[in-house]
């Protein structure tokens, strides 16, 4: 973690002149190969967050710099190279009308060869384990399959960063997992970032950071352990606490002496064993 | 109003090559009420099922009893409009369905298309954004310029504004972020009760499904897997972690403790309270001995 990938000075933006910031001076920078998590309440901004890292709107105030270049409407396109962007709902990014089509319209609309263009579809949907499903249509899959097509779609443009929109909050669990063990394989053998806009804490407690925003401004920044103890704050900004934390918190309360509030559930059950196995 | 599925099957596209079974033999009882979960994958049947609820699908195979309504694959049904009304659905995403100019106007158009007059339609809406947890104001603006949130409850005040007997949740809560998605929930626990609502719930949340409800259907490749109390159904949690599907988080912590300490709780427990307490006893006891 040196240079950073992408920095945000003091950006600030509106969608509606007479109404409030949706971001309202907000800087921070993203790492090199890190998994960085943006949650917040419904309106909090992170939407609108994504959507200025990936140039389809640009600061009223402020700037983004992404791998070197200045945000603008002159560089959106090449620093789009850079980012790829998985959005909420699997049925409104399908465009291809199979499988493989659809992850070969990003590489046409960049003028890709097509002898390059069929080997970086055929190695996008091996690295999402959707290449069995070439010829399929997009409504013979499932929901976590589209999302997985989706980034198929996003990193056979060979971006440094993928941002999720809340790519699996209309996925059921096992779409979920699915979605989210490709992309954590992606970070693991390709030294991916990726930028995590998520309501699920669960999610975001195995991420390396986490940002929380409110009412469109940085409300904190830090590890999961640290962000965790926020505690009360946090179902106070509309957010929730990880089950992990809730129930040692609890324990705690009924007298059980834990070291500490643990974030995942693996970590607290070996701390019970222990503390069970010296009696 | 009493809600019976008796041994139904249903068929898509029957007597075409795409003909697809999607239930089979599902037997389930709501009677009045009753807060349902039902819960499996997507692909289970849950939506059949629940489409069957006010009669949008007939049966091919079984029969549907809906109130006095009978709904079986032969009778050709007619005047559906009062089942309409009786059970009213809120779809998944339902903001998605807005469309009138105020929100007012978007509230009235449901229960207006069941013969009721202006006044009382605009009157009912009144009454529905309260219990959406609205203010008034919010009638005369667009449904568009409000919150994803706030749209939600819109599109639910506008199922609840056809005052029904029974209501049908498809994924209400999904997209939303951890408040809002108690809020809601809460909201319609509250409503079950004062309005003495049968409520059917489908749901991904085991959360959601032990919480607030009094019986839970599992779904499973188109046949009922398992139905019961939330007590019995999460007490053998094997079966559905098996099948692929979540169990609440108190009950798999549960699972993974015993498993590590090699010890059994005295019960299976549903709620953060019963569980800490077991583990408290549990840990206690050992520093006794």
């Amino acid at each position: 973690m040196t240079e950073p990938l992408v920095e945000l000075k003091n950006v600030s933006f509106t969608y509606d002149a007479e109404a409030a910031y949706a971001l309202n001076n907000v800087s921070f920078n993203i790492y090199k190969g890190e998994w960085l998590a943006i949650v917040g309440h419904n309106g909090s901004g992170k939407s609108t967050l994504a959507k200025l890292l990936n140039g389809l709107h640009f600061p009223l105030e402020g700037c983004i710099t992404v791998g070197g270049i200045s945000l603008s409407e002159e560089t959106v396109w090449e620093a789009r190279k850079k980012i790829g962007m998985v959005f909420q709902n699997p049925d409104n990014q399908f465009v291809g009308t199979t499988v493989r089509d659809d992850v070969a319209f990003g590489l046409e609309n960049h003028g890709i060869e097509r002898s390059d263009m069929v080997q970086r579809v055929t190695e996008s949907l091996e690295k999402v384990k959707m290449t069995s499903f070439l010829n399929q249509e997009p409504h013979h899959l499932s929901g976590g399959q589209k999302q997985r097509v989706a980034i198929a779609g996003v990193i056979a443009l060979r971006p440094d960063i993928i941002i999720l929109d809340e790519s699996t909050s209309m996925l059921d669990p096992r779409g979920r997992e699915e979605v989210l063990e490709t992309v954590r394989e992606l970070k693991r053998n390709y030294n991916m970032t990726v930028i995590s806009i998520t309501h699920d804490l669960e999610e975001a407690a195995k991420a390396d950071r986490i940002i929380v925003m409110n009412k469109g401004q940085l409300y904190r920044e830090g590890t999961p352990e640290e962000i965790f103890q926020m505690d009360e704050e946090l179902v106070k900004l509309g957010l929730d606490i990880p089950f992990p934390v809730k129930l040692s918190k609890v324990l705690r309360e009924k007298g059980l002496p834990l070291s500490r509030h643990y974030l995942s559930e693996e970590e607290l059950v070996e701390e019970l064993w222990t503390s069970h196995s010296k009696m | 109003m009493d809600i019976s599925l008796q041994n139904v099957e249903y068929r898509y596209q029957v007597n075409t090559p795409f003909e697809r079974l999607a239930i089979k033999d599902v037997s389930i009882d709501i009677p009045s009420g009753t807060f349902l979960a039902i819960i499996g994958h997507t692909g289970s049947g849950k939506s059949t099922v629940l489409q069957h609820l006010n009669a949008l699908l007939k049966p091919t195979e079984g029969q549907v009893v809906i109130g006095e309504r009978m709904i079986t694959p032969v009778k050709k049904q007619k005047n559906l409009k009062e089942i309409r009304q009786r059970v009213g659905i809120v779809f998944q995403f339902p903001e998605h369905q807005l469309f009138e100019e105020t929100v007012e106007k978007d509230i009235c158009f449901g229960p207006m298309n069941f013969g009721v007059s202006v006044e009382e339609a605009q009157k009912r809406a009144k009454a529905a954004i309260g219990q959406v947890g609205l203010p008034e104001e919010i009638l005369s603006k667009s449904p568009f310029d409000l919150s994803g949130g706030q749209m939600r409850r819109v599109a639910i005040a506008g199922v609840l504004a056809m005052e029904p007997d029974v209501i049908v949740l498809d994924e209400p809560t999904a997209g939303l972020d951890p408040r809002g998605r108690k809020e809601i929930m809460d909201m319609f626990y509250s409503l079950h009760g004062t309005r003495g609502l049968s409520t059917v719930l489908v749901t991904h949340s085991m959360e959601d499904a032990s919480r607030y409800a009094d019986q839970i259907v599992i779904m499973h490749n188109g046949e009922v897997y398992k139905k019961g109390t939330p007590k019995e159904i999460f007490s053998s949690p094997e079966g559905l972690l098996k099948l692929g599907l979540d169990v609440p988080e108190v009950v798999r912590f549960q699972l993974k403790m015993e498993k590590s300490l090699s010890i059994r709780l005295s019960k299976t427990c549903l709620t953060m309270d019963e569980l800490t307490d077991e583990i408290a006893a549990v840990m206690k006891r050992g520093t006794a001995t």
